[in-house]
């Protein structure tokens, strides 16, 4: 056999099955679900069917949809604004203040608690938070007497998906710090620069491909979360997510379901495109 | 950095490490309370755990969950190893734009992609079963395990291969003394990894699963929609302590090889 020949054989056959599999039930069923999102109604049984742009009149005439989207994109931004100011100083006080093998432990001690069922550190924080939970308790212990109600808030959903992203955060924005040669802190100290001038003009600029990475490794998530407004947002919680589970376990509207998970789709696929250029960089560090 | 900072950042990472673990301690302490409606103050019982092994529900759906996650880690890992060391052991047309496949499976929401393949089964007319959840968890599996075991593949030394090649070892040979050996700890990270992927994944099961058939995490799901989970927390801290102490031991084999 051909040495080329043979060549492409083993590629075919090393890439083959991964890639057929990505493939078959990564990509084909979105096509597949855009297909649906034209349907007028679930092909079942001897039903009228007929290809239509219903579902996406809908989504752009009634006023309920574009304030769904907002709230989505607005919960998304939240959570990653509160991401980045928690994450932030804990990222950089385990790159800068803690060495050795502190770090690598301390590290550990991060990621732990998200090897226990994600679900059930949820159903924790109803515990936390719900009136005369733990947190009202906590807060009575330092003689303030209050029924905090933040369970089935929104502020509720904010600090659930907070809690669920931060490592994330955390985590890129460590890697970017610990890059950081502190021989480059020493010179701008030497060279008479104060502390904060030494962060706002070296550090944080270095650091910005991690937190970019981390805005959007926990923003696109939050903005397709279903779980936690479910659960902790009660009334408040109300986002494209759920209504799109709604679609598919309650109503069965899966034409609008898919309609809608399209939308969120393409709203991805725009944050995604938008920073390419920042990710392509880090996603190529990982493989190669 | 001068003292006073250090200390502040010493005590951040302390309050840091409280909020993460307050979630986790909750759920342990409700599993030994004797109130059913996770009031408080706590009484001590051991009544969940005893309640647990009765019921039979939430046992089968732990050893659906454990089956599936084998089963998926082992075709994720295996199938991503492959394309792991053609993606950087050759060089060939195309290579960027598969690499470029592999980010859309991790950024897209699940919850896009389980809505996608409930609707491609349903088009297709395949039965909902653990076959369409163990066809669903591979999938998102797969990207991770390529990633992972891509990365130790970039952390060694093709010139070993090449010394191994020239000192005359076959290929077959070449891969099993020198390449398997280097990759190996990539390998377990990947199935770890994917693994805890599956186990702990909600989103694909809950549309994918069909009615009769559900994993721990669906289960957990629904009890905590009826509000009825001491026995929820009671699987779930023995589940925690297995994992927990089974991460602690591979990763650290994995940083010691």
């Amino acid at each position: 056999m051909p040495a080329k020949r043979r060549r492409w054989l083993t590629l075919i056959g090393l890439l083959g099955p991964a890639y057929l599999w990505l493939l078959v039930m990564g990509f084909v069923p979105l096509f597949i679900m855009l297909y649906f999102s034209f349907l007028s109604d679930v092909p079942l049984g001897s039903r009228e069917v007929y290809l239509t742009l219903e579902n996406y009149t809908r989504f752009f005439s009634k006023s309920f949809y574009s304030k769904l989207t907002l709230d989505s994109l607005l919960m998304g931004a939240y959570t990653t604004l509160g991401c980045l100011i928690f994450g932030y100083p804990l990222a950089y006080a385990l790159a800068k203040a803690v060495k050795g093998r502190w770090q690598a432990a301390l590290f550990l001690l991060i990621i732990i608690p998200f090897w226990s069922n994600s679900l059930v550190r949820l159903y924790s924080w109803i515990i936390v938070l719900r009136n005369d939970g733990l947190l009202d308790l906590a807060l009575e212990a330092l003689g303030i007497r209050t029924d905090s109600g933040l369970l089935f808030t929104y502020p509720a959903i904010i600090i659930g998906l907070i809690h669920a992203y931060l490592p994330y955060m955390v985590l890129t924005i460590y890697i970017a710090l610990d890059r950081i040669d502190d021989s480059l802190l020493d010179a701008a100290a030497s060279l008479g620069a104060r502390p904060l001038r030494t962060f706002t003009r070296v550090v944080f600029p270095l650091s910005l491909s991690g937190v970019i990475s981390g805005v959007i490794l926990v923003f696109i998530p939050a903005i397709g979360s279903f779980v936690e407004p479910r659960l902790l947002g009660g009334p408040a919680g109300t986002m494209l997510g759920t209504v799109i589970e709604d679609q598919f376990v309650q109503v069965f509207n899966w034409p609008l379901g898919a309609a809608l998970s399209f939308i969120l789709l393409v709203i991805v696929l725009a944050i995604m495109g938008i920073s390419a250029r920042v990710l392509a960089p880090s996603a190529g560090r990982l493989s190669r | 950095m001068g003292r006073t900072t250090r200390l502040m950042a010493y005590v951040y990472i302390a309050l840091a490490l409280i909020f993460l673990y307050a979630p986790v301690l909750v759920m342990m302490l409700m599993a030994f309370n004797r109130s059913q409606l996770n009031e408080l103050p706590i009484e001590f019982d051991l009544v969940w755990f005893r309640a647990l092994m009765h019921n039979e529900r939430l046992i089968q759906a732990t050893i659906n969950s454990v089956v599936l996650a084998i089963a998926s880690a082992l075709t994720a890992t295996l199938t991503g190893t492959l394309a792991a060391m053609a993606l950087s052991r050759y060089t060939f047309k195309g290579k960027g734009l598969l690499q470029i496949m592999l980010i859309p499976p991790i950024t897209i929401p699940w919850l896009i992609l389980a809505v996608a393949m409930l609707l491609m089964f349903f088009w297709l007319g395949v039965q909902r079963s653990l076959l369409t959840l163990y066809l669903g968890h591979v999938t998102i599996q797969l990207p991770y395990t390529i990633l992972v075991v891509g990365a130790r593949f970039a952390g060694t030394d093709p010139s070993l291969e090449e010394a191994a090649t020239s000192l005359g070892a076959k290929p077959w040979r070449t891969f099993w003394r020198v390449t398997f050996p280097l990759v190996l700890p990539g390998i377990m990270a990947a199935a770890l990894f994917a693994f805890t992927v599956s186990f702990d994944n909600f989103v694909i099961s809950y549309f994918l699963a069909p009615p009769g058939v559900s994993t721990l995490p669906v289960e957990i799901y629904s009890a905590i929609r009826k509000g009825f989970t001491p026995e929820i927390n009671a699987v779930s801290t023995i589940v925690f302590f297995i994992s927990a102490t089974s991460v602690l031991l591979v990763g650290r084999e994995i940083s010691f090889a």
